[in-house]
């Protein structure tokens, strides 16, 4: 290997390292283990929907609907906890555990993954416009669940989840770590994991191959529903509240980690860890603005300007991509 | 024939690719408002020669003359700007634009204020349209229009450029009876406009009919010329489109045949558009463990659809019946087929047969992919062996099993892919032109491979449109013409001469 294909590959983490470097001087608060542990916390969230991200884009698809699915599976598991489910016409009262409410929310943000992936394969709607539907139903639902208002007072073992620590880790670093470990062996190590890039690769071939797209299509979009539901549960558990408007605007942050990571947005070239960097690249950027009290408005533009670098070196290194 | 009757003229045209030629020291006239034919079999360098004559690939050894002048056209822009127009298979209009703005896509005209002057441009497409007995209005979208009749938008778009030569490439393949009357007409009226044409079909009766004189293209090299339209037969022009001499040929063992692997009865498969019309029609066979069958046939003769059709691929619109074994089996999708001990190397391995991006040991287990997984996770072990395995047996030249696909010359892609189907140890291989554009050697080494497939008892099935191949490698030919079977002949009886009668009806 060569240091030009050596520099590519590792462009990421080298643009990470650059960055932190120059932080640390131009702020003596940024290279603080506190300060560590804070942009570990912040983009765990952020981690954990962009890993089903970047499933889906690799299999040629998109999902814009997660930050909406999460909003509402984190408020299913807030109201499943707080309010149970009253069915005056039945006589019917179920209290929730905590693990119940969680299952409650995961199954939810799962259901609703698939109803995308359902409507992808069967009735041949456009991923960018089936989870656009999606993300206008789900907010919508959000509403309606939560009256509009937020969900608070969710008790310590629910707290845990968002903002306790373990063996010198946060929860939230700790189950972001677990999505990453399981979602890099299930890419890099199953038949199912294979099966993604492929379709993504030459869906035709794929299909001609005996591979049954549809069914690896609609896990993909059902993956992501559930990792979009433990980030809604991670954050309405570190707020102590589920917030009708919670994950606007995250499934953008997300697409953003993912193609900073260098996965493809047209199908069958990425990885895990790749995303993982890009979340990392937004969330030490994020941090370093805030500490060197940039604007706010200029942290957007910068934002901005971030992702078009990285597309563009990356048009650079696979120039034969359409 | 004087001088100013020749309004083209090629001389010595040749042209490669990567290696392979394409048109050999290719010389021809076009005869001015005249209709020339040019015939020939697919791959014989037809579609080549018409690419140069309108400006698609500008690079190529040799001459071409306009009207005496040399000329090289840079893009089809150019040959269009010089009155070379081609009308391609497949129409390239916009759909939901309006035939006006079709016609005048590129070049509009615009009033004093800069704006569109549709008046100007509609009164134009009218008259185009007239000269075209087409009456439609200008205004129509496109998407509105039948095949035929955006095929008269097309030679409007052509007659707007003041074309002088006219290049038509299989016109009449996906229009209706009563279109091919029009467009008959069509080509006279522009005969007595002093317009030339370049025409070139499969179908011989449509030929008789219209042809002025007939060009045979074969293997990329000129064969002559039929200037005596009245005097003509049908096996004049035969003899033009075949009969090279077939020494050097790889020829398949004569092997005994085993039990009958796959038998199909009755597969038809109606065209999308038009239900009444077919894209495969009452298709019967039989396939014996280690046979190679061959099927034959003209572009749009229906193989290609056959195959896919017996694959799963259109299980939706198919009728018929597919025994395996004996067996009477659904087949409803591509992963039924390979469930059922059936493989598919497709025509376009690019397109359909690999992963580009992927390595090859990767294209390599893709459809048996059970066999490297070891207690539930892919074992990059199994993986690399099985890769490996074939890479020695099928000799496919890569630098390594981790080499990207997209990396390897053509028939060692090929290769790649008949490897993924042999991983699956199938009963029935499905090969749509195994050979095309890949270079001798390697053409040879997928000839024998063939040959050992059937000796350790497959049933083969080979689509080609290689008439030398097809009889070299197969014990039996189907030929097939307009959707339909038109003869089968054993190795033993089929010559050039039959198989060509048969395909062109």
């Amino acid at each position: 290997m060569n240091i030009k294909t050596t520099i590519i590959k590792f462009q990421s983490i080298i643009a990470l390292l650059v960055m932190c470097v120059v932080l640390a001087f131009m702020s003596d608060k940024f290279l603080t283990m506190e300060n560590g542990w804070n942009i570990m916390r912040q983009i765990s969230v952020n981690v954990c929907i962009s890993v089903g991200m970047t499933l889906v884009i690799l299999t040629r698809g998109i999902d814009l609907s997660v930050g909406s699915i999460l909003a509402f599976s984190g408020a299913v598991a807030a109201g499943l906890l707080k309010f149970g489910v009253d069915i005056p016409s039945l006589n019917l009262y179920l209290g929730f555990t905590v693990f119940g409410a969680i299952l409650g929310g995961f199954v939810v943000g799962g259901g609703l993954g698939l109803f995308n992936g359902w409507m992808i394969t069967q009735f041949k709607v456009p991923p960018f416009v089936a989870t656009l539907a999606m993300l206008t139903i789900a907010r919508g639902a959000t509403m309606l669940w939560t009256g509009g208002f937020p969900i608070t007072g969710l008790g310590q073992n629910f707290a845990f989840i968002g903002t306790g620590w373990f063996l010198g880790i946060p929860m939230p670093v700790w189950i972001t770590i677990i999505v990453v470990a399981i979602a890099v062996v299930i890419t890099k190590k199953t038949k199912f994991g294979r099966y993604i890039y492929a379709v993504g690769g030459n869906e035709s071939a794929a299909r001609l191959s005996g591979l049954n797209i549809n069914k690896i299509k609609i896990w993909v979009y059902a993956i992501a529903g559930i990792l979009a539901a433990v980030g809604g549960i991670i954050l309405t558990s570190r707020l102590d509240s589920a917030q009708p408007n919670a994950g606007f605007s995250y499934e953008l942050d997300s697409i953003a980690a993912v193609v900073i990571g260098g996965t493809s947005l047209s199908g069958g070239r990425g990885s895990i860890m790749g995303t993982v960097q890009g979340a990392l690249i937004i969330g030490v950027l994020n941090s370093g603005l805030v500490l060197l009290n940039v604007s706010p408005f200029w942290q957007q533009i910068i934002k901005g300007l971030v992702i078009l670098i990285a597309v563009i070196m990356d048009r650079v290194n696979h120039p034969n991509e359409d | 024939m004087r001088e100013e009757n020749i309004i083209l003229r090629a001389e010595n045209i040749t042209k490669k690719f990567a290696g392979v030629t394409a048109l050999n020291q290719v010389s021809l006239d076009v005869h001015r408002a005249k209709v020339n034919v040019i015939v020939g079999e697919n791959g014989a360098g037809k579609s080549t020669l018409m690419k140069i004559l309108s400006g698609v690939y500008p690079e190529y050894e040799g001459t071409l003359l306009l009207n005496g002048e040399e000329v090289n056209f840079s893009s089809p822009k150019d040959a269009m700007g010089r009155g070379i127009a081609i009308i391609h298979q497949e129409l390239n209009l916009i759909p939901y634009l309006s035939i006006t703005a079709n016609i005048f896509l590129g070049r509009e005209i615009v009033d004093s204020f800069g704006m569109l002057d549709f008046k100007k441009m509609n009164q134009i497409t009218k008259a185009l349209l007239a000269r075209l007995e087409c009456n439609v209005p200008p205004n129509t979208l496109v998407a509105k229009l039948k095949v035929g009749q955006q095929q008269q938008v097309e030679i409007a778009k052509a007659l707007l450029e003041e074309a002088k030569v006219v290049i038509m490439d299989e016109p009449t393949s996906a229009i209706t009876d009563a279109e091919v009357e029009v467009l008959f007409r069509i080509i006279a009226t522009l005969k007595e406009q002093q317009v030339s044409i370049l025409y070139i079909s499969h179908k011989l009766d449509e030929l008789f009919r219209i042809a002025d004189r007939f060009i045979g293209l074969r293997d990329g090299k000129m064969v002559g010329t039929i200037e005596n339209i009245d005097q003509a037969k049908k096996e004049d022009l035969i003899r033009l489109m075949v009969g090279r001499d077939i020494k050097n040929l790889y020829v398949k063992e004569d092997l005994p045949l085993g039990e009958e692997v796959l038998r199909v009865e009755g597969i038809s498969l109606p065209k999308h558009t038009i239900k009444s019309e077919y894209l495969v029609k009452d298709v019967s066979f039989n396939l014996r463990r280690g046979e190679v069958l061959g099927i034959f046939g003209l572009m749009g003769a229906g193989r290609t659809e056959l195959l896919e059709t017996i694959f799963g691929l259109h299980s939706k619109t198919m009728v018929g019946n597919i025994y395996i074994d004996g067996q009477e089996i659904k087949i409803t999708s591509a992963m039924d087929a390979v469930a059922n001990g059936m493989g598919l190397v497709p025509e376009d391995r690019k397109a359909d047969g690999l992963v580009l991006q992927m390595p090859v040991f990767k294209n390599v287990s893709m459809a048996s992919i059970d066999q490297i997984v070891k207690n539930g996770l892919l074992n990059s072990g199994l993986e690399t062996d099985l890769a490996k395995k074939y890479i020695s047996n099928l000799n496919i030249k890569t630098s390594s099993p981790g080499q990207k696909s997209e990396n390897l010359s053509g028939g060692n892609q090929q290769k790649v892919v008949l490897a993924k189907w042999l991983a699956t140890t199938p009963k029935i291989l499905f090969l749509d032109e195994p050979t095309r554009g890949i270079d001798v050697n390697a053409k040879n080494e997928i000839y024998h491979l063939i040959n050992n497939l059937a000796k350790e008892g497959l049933g083969v099935l080979v689509v080609s449109s290689e008439l030398p191949e097809i009889m070299a490698i197969c014990d039996r030919i189907i030929v097939m013409g307009a959707s339909r079977i038109t003869g089968v002949f054993s190795q033993k009886e089929a010559t050039e001469d039959k198989i060509m009668n048969a395909a062109i009806l």
